[in-house]
Protein backbone atom coordinates (compact mmCIF):
# COMPACT_ATOMS: atom_id res chain seq x y z
CA UNK A 1 0.00 0.00 0.00
CA UNK A 2 1.39 3.60 -0.94
CA UNK A 3 -0.40 7.11 0.39
CA UNK A 4 -1.53 9.59 -2.40
CA UNK A 5 0.50 12.03 -3.59
CA UNK A 6 -1.15 15.39 -3.07
CA UNK A 7 1.61 17.84 -4.36
CA UNK A 8 0.40 20.23 -6.78
CA UNK A 9 1.17 23.83 -7.46
CA UNK A 10 0.39 27.17 -6.30
CA UNK A 11 -1.62 28.28 -8.88
CA UNK A 12 -3.71 24.85 -9.69
CA UNK A 13 -4.56 24.84 -5.81
CA UNK A 14 -5.80 28.18 -5.45
CA UNK A 15 -8.05 28.00 -8.94
CA UNK A 16 -10.52 26.35 -7.36
CA UNK A 17 -11.38 29.29 -5.58
CA UNK A 18 -14.02 30.56 -6.64
CA UNK A 19 -15.99 33.86 -6.21
CA UNK A 20 -18.62 34.47 -2.85
CA UNK A 21 -16.28 31.42 -1.24
CA UNK A 22 -15.88 30.84 2.32
CA UNK A 23 -12.18 30.80 3.21
CA UNK A 24 -10.28 30.34 6.13
CA UNK A 25 -6.82 31.54 6.77
CA UNK A 26 -4.31 30.34 9.37
CA UNK A 27 -2.00 32.38 11.58
CA UNK A 28 -2.49 34.87 14.56
CA UNK A 29 -0.13 37.39 13.41
CA UNK A 30 2.73 36.46 11.76
CA UNK A 31 3.53 32.91 12.61
CA UNK A 32 1.33 30.61 10.71
CA UNK A 33 -0.23 32.83 8.15
CA UNK A 34 0.15 31.01 4.76
CA UNK A 35 1.66 34.91 3.21
CA UNK A 36 2.12 33.05 -0.04
CA UNK A 37 -1.51 30.89 -0.91
CA UNK A 38 -2.82 34.71 0.00
CA UNK A 39 -0.53 36.66 -2.89
CA UNK A 40 -1.59 33.28 -5.65
CA UNK A 41 -5.35 34.30 -3.91
CA UNK A 42 -5.03 37.87 -4.58
CA UNK A 43 -3.40 37.47 -8.43
CA UNK A 44 -6.36 34.36 -8.80
CA UNK A 45 -8.67 37.36 -8.00
CA UNK A 46 -11.72 35.69 -6.51
CA UNK A 47 -14.03 38.22 -5.32
CA UNK A 48 -17.07 38.44 -2.64
CA UNK A 49 -15.17 36.59 -0.34
CA UNK A 50 -15.85 35.63 3.60
CA UNK A 51 -12.44 35.60 5.28
CA UNK A 52 -11.95 33.57 8.46
CA UNK A 53 -8.86 34.47 10.03
CA UNK A 54 -8.39 35.63 13.67
CA UNK A 55 -6.59 38.98 12.92
CA UNK A 56 -5.97 40.68 10.01
CA UNK A 57 -2.33 41.11 9.96
CA UNK A 58 -0.36 44.34 9.79
CA UNK A 59 -0.75 46.75 7.13
CA UNK A 60 0.53 45.33 3.66
CA UNK A 61 0.90 42.09 4.90
CA UNK A 62 -1.16 38.53 4.38
CA UNK A 63 -4.47 39.44 4.68
CA UNK A 64 -4.17 43.06 4.21
CA UNK A 65 -3.63 42.56 0.49
CA UNK A 66 -6.97 40.49 0.21
CA UNK A 67 -8.33 43.56 1.56
CA UNK A 68 -7.00 46.11 -0.43
CA UNK A 69 -7.40 44.24 -3.68
CA UNK A 70 -11.15 44.47 -2.68
CA UNK A 71 -12.12 40.42 -2.90
CA UNK A 72 -13.30 40.73 1.03
CA UNK A 73 -17.19 41.38 1.56
CA UNK A 74 -16.87 39.96 4.77
CA UNK A 75 -14.11 39.03 7.69
CA UNK A 76 -15.11 37.18 10.83
CA UNK A 77 -12.28 37.74 13.36
CA UNK A 78 -11.67 38.32 16.60
CA UNK A 79 -9.21 41.16 16.67
CA UNK A 80 -7.77 44.06 14.68
CA UNK A 81 -5.40 45.99 16.31
CA UNK A 82 -2.58 46.14 14.60
CA UNK A 83 -4.08 46.80 11.42
CA UNK A 84 -5.18 50.31 11.65
CA UNK A 85 -6.03 49.55 7.34
CA UNK A 86 -8.49 47.06 8.32
CA UNK A 87 -10.95 48.85 10.86
CA UNK A 88 -10.73 51.82 8.66
CA UNK A 89 -12.27 49.72 6.11
CA UNK A 90 -14.85 48.70 8.43
CA UNK A 91 -15.80 51.59 9.98
CA UNK A 92 -16.20 53.30 6.17
CA UNK A 93 -18.57 50.25 6.09
CA UNK A 94 -16.37 48.65 2.79
CA UNK A 95 -16.09 45.19 4.67
CA UNK A 96 -18.27 43.77 6.73
CA UNK A 97 -16.87 42.54 10.28
CA UNK A 98 -18.21 39.92 12.62
CA UNK A 99 -15.93 39.84 15.61
CA UNK A 100 -15.47 36.70 17.97
CA UNK A 101 -14.32 35.37 21.41
CA UNK A 102 -10.79 34.47 20.21
CA UNK A 103 -11.72 30.70 21.81
CA UNK A 104 -15.02 30.62 20.58
CA UNK A 105 -13.89 31.61 16.88
CA UNK A 106 -11.24 28.33 17.69
CA UNK A 107 -14.44 26.24 19.28
CA UNK A 108 -16.47 27.22 16.09
CA UNK A 109 -13.86 26.05 13.58
CA UNK A 110 -13.17 23.34 15.87
CA UNK A 111 -16.65 21.90 15.88
CA UNK A 112 -17.15 22.71 12.17
CA UNK A 113 -13.69 19.93 11.75
CA UNK A 114 -15.49 17.52 14.48
CA UNK A 115 -18.71 17.38 12.38
CA UNK A 116 -21.08 18.88 15.68
CA UNK A 117 -23.47 21.23 14.78
CA UNK A 118 -22.11 23.75 17.68
CA UNK A 119 -21.80 24.00 21.01
CA UNK A 120 -23.21 25.60 24.18
CA UNK A 121 -20.69 28.37 26.00
CA UNK A 122 -21.63 31.11 28.40
CA UNK A 123 -18.48 33.85 27.00
CA UNK A 124 -20.13 37.01 26.33
CA UNK A 125 -22.88 36.87 28.22
CA UNK A 126 -23.90 40.43 29.06
CA UNK A 127 -22.00 41.85 26.77
CA UNK A 128 -22.51 42.67 22.93
CA UNK A 129 -20.97 39.94 21.71
CA UNK A 130 -23.77 38.25 22.71
CA UNK A 131 -26.29 40.25 21.49
CA UNK A 132 -28.48 38.70 19.22
CA UNK A 133 -27.38 34.89 19.68
CA UNK A 134 -29.83 32.36 20.41
CA UNK A 135 -29.93 31.46 24.48
CA UNK A 136 -30.64 28.09 26.35
CA UNK A 137 -30.96 27.01 29.40
CA UNK A 138 -29.00 24.29 29.67
CA UNK A 139 -27.81 22.32 33.17
CA UNK A 140 -29.02 24.89 35.51
CA UNK A 141 -27.41 27.72 33.09
CA UNK A 142 -28.27 29.83 30.52
CA UNK A 143 -25.91 29.54 27.47
CA UNK A 144 -25.32 30.87 24.47
CA UNK A 145 -25.86 28.20 21.20
CA UNK A 146 -22.38 29.39 19.26
CA UNK A 147 -22.69 27.61 15.72
CA UNK A 148 -20.10 25.57 14.27
CA UNK A 149 -17.81 27.33 11.45
CA UNK A 150 -17.08 25.02 8.32
CA UNK A 151 -15.28 26.90 4.80
CA UNK A 152 -15.15 26.17 1.18
CA UNK A 153 -11.68 27.00 1.75
CA UNK A 154 -8.74 27.08 4.53
CA UNK A 155 -5.39 28.05 3.39
CA UNK A 156 -2.57 27.33 6.04
CA UNK A 157 1.09 27.29 6.86
CA UNK A 158 3.09 24.07 8.12
CA UNK A 159 6.45 24.17 8.57
CA UNK A 160 6.93 20.76 7.35
CA UNK A 161 4.74 18.57 5.53
CA UNK A 162 5.15 15.30 3.86
CA UNK A 163 3.53 14.51 0.09
CA UNK A 164 0.41 13.03 1.62
CA UNK A 165 -0.11 16.21 3.95
CA UNK A 166 0.50 15.24 7.32
CA UNK A 167 1.66 18.28 9.04
CA UNK A 168 4.20 19.60 11.01
CA UNK A 169 3.71 22.97 13.01
CA UNK A 170 6.57 25.23 14.02
CA UNK A 171 6.39 26.63 17.67
CA UNK A 172 3.36 29.19 17.83
CA UNK A 173 2.62 29.23 13.86
CA UNK A 174 0.06 25.89 15.40
CA UNK A 175 -2.57 28.80 16.64
CA UNK A 176 -5.77 27.93 14.01
CA UNK A 177 -3.92 25.89 11.23
CA UNK A 178 -4.82 22.46 13.02
CA UNK A 179 -8.46 23.82 13.56
CA UNK A 180 -8.69 25.01 10.35
CA UNK A 181 -7.08 21.69 8.66
CA UNK A 182 -10.20 20.26 9.76
CA UNK A 183 -13.02 22.61 8.98
CA UNK A 184 -12.94 23.13 5.98
CA UNK A 185 -14.12 20.92 2.12
CA UNK A 186 -11.16 21.78 0.18
CA UNK A 187 -7.63 22.20 2.47
CA UNK A 188 -4.61 24.25 1.01
CA UNK A 189 -1.24 23.72 2.65
CA UNK A 190 1.65 25.86 2.17
CA UNK A 191 4.68 24.09 3.46
CA UNK A 192 8.38 25.18 3.90
CA UNK A 193 9.45 21.93 3.01
CA UNK A 194 7.59 18.74 1.91
CA UNK A 195 9.06 15.69 2.55
CA UNK A 196 8.86 11.76 1.38
CA UNK A 197 6.66 9.72 2.47
CA UNK A 198 8.50 8.39 6.06
CA UNK A 199 10.72 11.03 6.59
CA UNK A 200 7.86 13.24 9.17
CA UNK A 201 7.77 10.79 11.86
CA UNK A 202 4.71 9.61 12.75
CA UNK A 203 4.85 10.96 16.12
CA UNK A 204 5.59 14.47 15.23
CA UNK A 205 2.53 15.22 13.30
CA UNK A 206 0.14 17.57 14.22
CA UNK A 207 -2.26 17.24 11.13
CA UNK A 208 -3.31 13.75 9.49
CA UNK A 209 -2.44 13.65 6.27
CA UNK A 210 -7.14 12.68 5.78
CA UNK A 211 -7.82 16.20 6.42
CA UNK A 212 -5.72 18.15 3.62
CA UNK A 213 -5.96 17.82 -0.07
CA UNK A 214 -3.42 20.07 -1.42
CA UNK A 215 0.04 20.34 -0.60
CA UNK A 216 2.92 23.00 -2.13
CA UNK A 217 6.68 23.31 -1.33
CA UNK A 218 7.19 27.13 -0.67
CA UNK A 219 10.49 27.46 -3.16
CA UNK A 220 11.68 30.54 -0.65
CA UNK A 221 10.35 32.71 2.20
CA UNK A 222 9.66 35.94 1.39
CA UNK A 223 10.26 38.78 3.77
CA UNK A 224 6.41 38.65 4.65
CA UNK A 225 7.42 35.71 6.97
CA UNK A 226 10.51 37.15 8.67
CA UNK A 227 11.17 38.94 11.90
CA UNK A 228 8.56 41.82 11.71
CA UNK A 229 10.76 45.34 12.38
CA UNK A 230 8.68 47.62 14.30
CA UNK B 1 4.87 58.78 34.97
CA UNK B 2 7.23 55.78 33.49
CA UNK B 3 8.41 55.64 37.01
CA UNK B 4 4.85 55.40 38.54
CA UNK B 5 4.37 52.99 35.97
CA UNK B 6 7.40 50.54 36.90
CA UNK B 7 6.50 50.91 40.80
CA UNK B 8 2.82 50.15 39.92
CA UNK B 9 4.35 47.11 37.94
CA UNK B 10 6.35 45.94 40.38
CA UNK B 11 4.16 46.23 42.95
CA UNK B 12 1.69 43.73 40.67
CA UNK B 13 4.28 41.41 40.63
CA UNK B 14 3.43 41.18 44.12
CA UNK B 15 0.15 39.54 42.92
CA UNK B 16 1.94 36.43 41.63
CA UNK B 17 2.33 33.43 44.07
CA UNK B 18 4.45 30.81 43.41
CA UNK B 19 3.23 27.33 40.98
CA UNK B 20 0.09 29.76 39.79
CA UNK B 21 -0.32 29.84 35.50
CA UNK B 22 -0.83 33.40 34.61
CA UNK B 23 -1.82 35.16 31.66
CA UNK B 24 -0.37 38.85 31.68
CA UNK B 25 -2.51 41.37 29.03
CA UNK B 26 -0.77 43.62 26.35
CA UNK B 27 0.01 47.14 27.43
CA UNK B 28 0.94 47.58 31.16
CA UNK B 29 0.55 44.03 32.20
CA UNK B 30 3.37 42.70 30.09
CA UNK B 31 5.69 44.75 31.97
CA UNK B 32 5.10 43.16 35.38
CA UNK B 33 7.73 40.02 34.23
CA UNK B 34 10.35 42.52 34.37
CA UNK B 35 9.83 42.54 38.36
CA UNK B 36 9.64 38.94 38.65
CA UNK B 37 13.18 37.44 39.92
CA UNK B 38 14.70 34.92 37.04
CA UNK B 39 14.26 31.60 38.87
CA UNK B 40 10.56 32.14 40.29
CA UNK B 41 8.29 29.39 39.75
CA UNK B 42 5.78 30.49 37.21
CA UNK B 43 4.04 29.42 34.57
CA UNK B 44 2.98 32.20 31.82
CA UNK B 45 0.57 31.63 29.57
CA UNK B 46 0.16 33.46 26.13
CA UNK B 47 -3.46 32.50 24.48
CA UNK B 48 -1.85 32.24 21.11
CA UNK B 49 -0.15 28.88 21.86
CA UNK B 50 2.01 28.65 24.64
CA UNK B 51 2.79 28.10 27.81
CA UNK B 52 6.21 28.53 29.79
CA UNK B 53 6.89 32.37 28.01
CA UNK B 54 10.56 33.03 28.51
CA UNK B 55 12.41 36.63 27.76
CA UNK B 56 11.81 38.88 24.77
CA UNK B 57 14.81 39.00 22.12
CA UNK B 58 15.53 41.92 20.36
CA UNK B 59 14.84 41.29 16.75
CA UNK B 60 18.22 39.83 15.36
CA UNK B 61 17.75 36.92 17.80
CA UNK B 62 13.80 36.42 17.40
CA UNK B 63 12.40 33.03 16.45
CA UNK B 64 10.17 34.47 13.21
CA UNK B 65 7.49 31.64 14.32
CA UNK B 66 7.66 32.51 18.18
CA UNK B 67 5.57 35.59 19.65
CA UNK B 68 3.52 35.97 22.02
CA UNK B 69 -0.50 37.22 22.06
CA UNK B 70 0.71 40.99 21.45
CA UNK B 71 2.81 40.42 18.93
CA UNK B 72 6.40 40.69 21.37
CA UNK B 73 9.80 38.13 20.21
CA UNK B 74 9.34 35.98 22.55
CA UNK B 75 11.79 32.76 23.60
CA UNK B 76 10.78 28.94 25.41
CA UNK B 77 12.14 28.22 28.81
CA UNK B 78 13.02 24.10 29.58
CA UNK B 79 9.25 22.89 29.85
CA UNK B 80 7.46 25.43 27.05
CA UNK B 81 4.87 23.72 25.81
CA UNK B 82 3.52 24.79 21.79
CA UNK B 83 -0.58 24.20 21.45
CA UNK B 84 -3.31 25.27 19.67
CA UNK B 85 -5.47 27.95 19.74
CA UNK B 86 -8.31 25.50 20.56
CA UNK B 87 -6.36 24.02 23.37
CA UNK B 88 -4.85 27.34 24.85
CA UNK B 89 -8.90 28.54 25.57
CA UNK B 90 -9.76 25.75 26.84
CA UNK B 91 -7.11 26.07 29.51
CA UNK B 92 -8.96 29.76 30.00
CA UNK B 93 -12.40 28.22 30.23
CA UNK B 94 -11.86 25.49 32.22
CA UNK B 95 -10.06 27.78 34.69
CA UNK B 96 -6.94 26.58 34.95
CA UNK B 97 -5.39 30.48 34.80
CA UNK B 98 -5.09 31.51 38.39
CA UNK B 99 -4.72 35.00 37.85
CA UNK B 100 -4.78 37.45 34.62
CA UNK B 101 -3.79 40.77 34.54
CA UNK B 102 -5.63 43.11 31.98
CA UNK B 103 -5.60 46.67 31.57
CA UNK B 104 -8.62 48.86 31.25
CA UNK B 105 -10.37 51.63 29.76
CA UNK B 106 -12.93 51.65 32.63
CA UNK B 107 -13.69 49.47 36.12
CA UNK B 108 -16.69 50.18 37.83
CA UNK B 109 -17.12 49.21 41.42
CA UNK B 110 -19.20 46.51 40.99
CA UNK B 111 -16.39 44.81 39.24
CA UNK B 112 -17.66 45.20 35.81
CA UNK B 113 -14.58 45.66 32.95
CA UNK B 114 -14.46 47.69 29.72
CA UNK B 115 -11.46 47.66 27.73
CA UNK B 116 -11.50 46.28 24.02
CA UNK B 117 -13.96 49.27 22.72
CA UNK B 118 -14.42 53.07 22.08
CA UNK B 119 -17.48 53.34 19.74
CA UNK B 120 -16.64 55.21 17.21
CA UNK B 121 -13.09 55.97 17.88
CA UNK B 122 -11.32 52.72 18.98
CA UNK B 123 -12.56 49.47 18.12
CA UNK B 124 -10.51 46.91 17.56
CA UNK B 125 -12.03 43.95 18.48
CA UNK B 126 -11.85 41.83 21.82
CA UNK B 127 -9.53 39.18 21.18
CA UNK B 128 -9.28 36.99 24.24
CA UNK B 129 -9.86 39.41 26.24
CA UNK B 130 -13.70 38.36 27.46
CA UNK B 131 -12.50 35.11 27.90
CA UNK B 132 -9.66 35.63 30.17
CA UNK B 133 -11.58 38.14 31.88
CA UNK B 134 -14.39 35.76 32.32
CA UNK B 135 -12.73 32.41 33.70
CA UNK B 136 -9.45 33.03 34.87
CA UNK B 137 -9.85 32.80 38.60
CA UNK B 138 -8.61 36.20 39.95
CA UNK B 139 -8.67 39.13 37.33
CA UNK B 140 -6.69 42.18 38.66
CA UNK B 141 -6.24 44.99 36.29
CA UNK B 142 -3.29 47.71 35.85
CA UNK B 143 -4.06 50.62 34.49
CA UNK B 144 -3.11 54.62 34.98
CA UNK B 145 -5.79 55.90 37.19
CA UNK B 146 -6.94 58.39 35.16
CA UNK B 147 -6.58 58.95 31.44
CA UNK B 148 -4.88 61.05 28.86
CA UNK B 149 -7.44 63.93 29.84
CA UNK B 150 -7.27 63.20 33.47
CA UNK B 151 -11.18 61.94 33.88
CA UNK B 152 -11.29 58.71 36.28
CA UNK B 153 -11.12 55.34 34.97
CA UNK B 154 -12.29 53.51 37.70
CA UNK B 155 -16.43 54.48 38.05
CA UNK B 156 -19.27 54.28 39.49
CA UNK B 157 -20.74 52.32 36.34
CA UNK B 158 -19.03 51.61 33.03
CA UNK B 159 -20.08 53.60 30.17
CA UNK B 160 -18.08 52.00 27.24
CA UNK B 161 -19.08 48.43 26.35
CA UNK B 162 -18.51 45.39 29.03
CA UNK B 163 -15.94 43.24 28.51
CA UNK B 164 -16.98 41.16 31.66
CA UNK B 165 -19.23 41.61 34.08
CA UNK B 166 -18.25 42.11 37.74
CA UNK B 167 -15.01 39.87 36.86
CA UNK B 168 -12.39 42.71 39.06
CA UNK B 169 -11.02 42.14 42.42
CA UNK B 170 -8.35 44.31 42.64
CA UNK B 171 -6.76 47.07 40.93
CA UNK B 172 -3.38 48.87 40.46
CA UNK B 173 -2.88 52.31 39.55
CA UNK B 174 -0.09 54.88 39.45
CA UNK B 175 -1.78 56.01 42.72
CA UNK B 176 -3.33 53.15 44.74
CA UNK B 177 -3.83 49.64 45.20
CA UNK B 178 -7.81 49.34 45.22
CA UNK B 179 -10.03 45.95 45.87
CA UNK B 180 -13.37 45.30 44.87
CA UNK B 181 -15.97 44.28 47.14
CA UNK B 182 -19.36 43.78 47.42
CA UNK B 183 -19.94 47.27 48.59
CA UNK B 184 -17.47 48.66 46.09
CA UNK B 185 -14.05 50.02 45.70
CA UNK B 186 -11.75 49.70 48.80
CA UNK B 187 -8.11 51.61 49.27
CA UNK B 188 -5.62 49.18 50.56
CA UNK B 189 -2.37 51.01 49.82
CA UNK B 190 -1.09 54.41 48.72
CA UNK B 191 1.42 55.35 46.02
CA UNK B 192 4.51 56.83 47.61
CA UNK B 193 3.80 60.68 47.81
CA UNK B 194 0.50 60.25 47.14
CA UNK B 195 -2.06 61.70 49.37
CA UNK B 196 -5.53 59.56 50.55
CA UNK B 197 -7.50 63.03 49.18
CA UNK B 198 -5.92 63.39 45.78
CA UNK B 199 -6.78 59.25 45.27
CA UNK B 200 -10.53 60.01 45.96
CA UNK B 201 -10.21 63.32 43.79
CA UNK B 202 -9.12 61.19 40.86
CA UNK B 203 -11.49 58.21 41.56
CA UNK B 204 -14.71 58.11 39.98
CA UNK B 205 -17.01 56.49 42.54
CA UNK B 206 -16.62 56.23 46.45
CA UNK B 207 -13.66 54.90 48.04
CA UNK B 208 -13.78 53.31 51.27
CA UNK B 209 -10.96 54.14 53.66
CA UNK B 210 -9.63 52.37 56.16
CA UNK B 211 -8.79 54.48 59.63
CA UNK B 212 -5.85 52.28 60.00
CA UNK B 213 -2.55 53.65 58.61
CA UNK B 214 -2.26 52.31 55.09
CA UNK B 215 0.74 50.79 53.36
CA UNK B 216 2.47 53.14 50.47
CA UNK B 217 4.24 51.29 47.51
Amino acid sequence: MRLTDKQCSIEDAIARIQDGATVMLGGFGVPGTPFALIRALVRHGARDLTVIKNDANEPDMGVDHLLRSGQVARLITTHLGLNGHAIDLMNKGRIKVEFNAQGILAERIRAGGAGIGGFLSDIGIGTELAEGKRMIEFGGKTHVIEPALRADVALLHAARADSFGNLAYAATARNFNPLMAMAADCVIVEAEAVLSLGALDANDIHTPGVFVDHVTELAALSEEYAVVQR
Amino acid sequence: MSNANDRLAARAAREIRPGMVVNLGIGLPTRVVNHLPGDFPVCLHAENGLTGIGPTLPPDRADRNLIDAGGAYVSTIPGSAFFDSATSFAMVRSGRLDLTMLGAFEVAANGDLANWKIPGKFSPGVGGGIELAQKARRVVVLTTHTDRAGNPKLTECCTLPLTARGCVRRIFTDLAVIDVKPDGFHLIETAQGVSVAEIKEATGAPLIVSETPLPSF
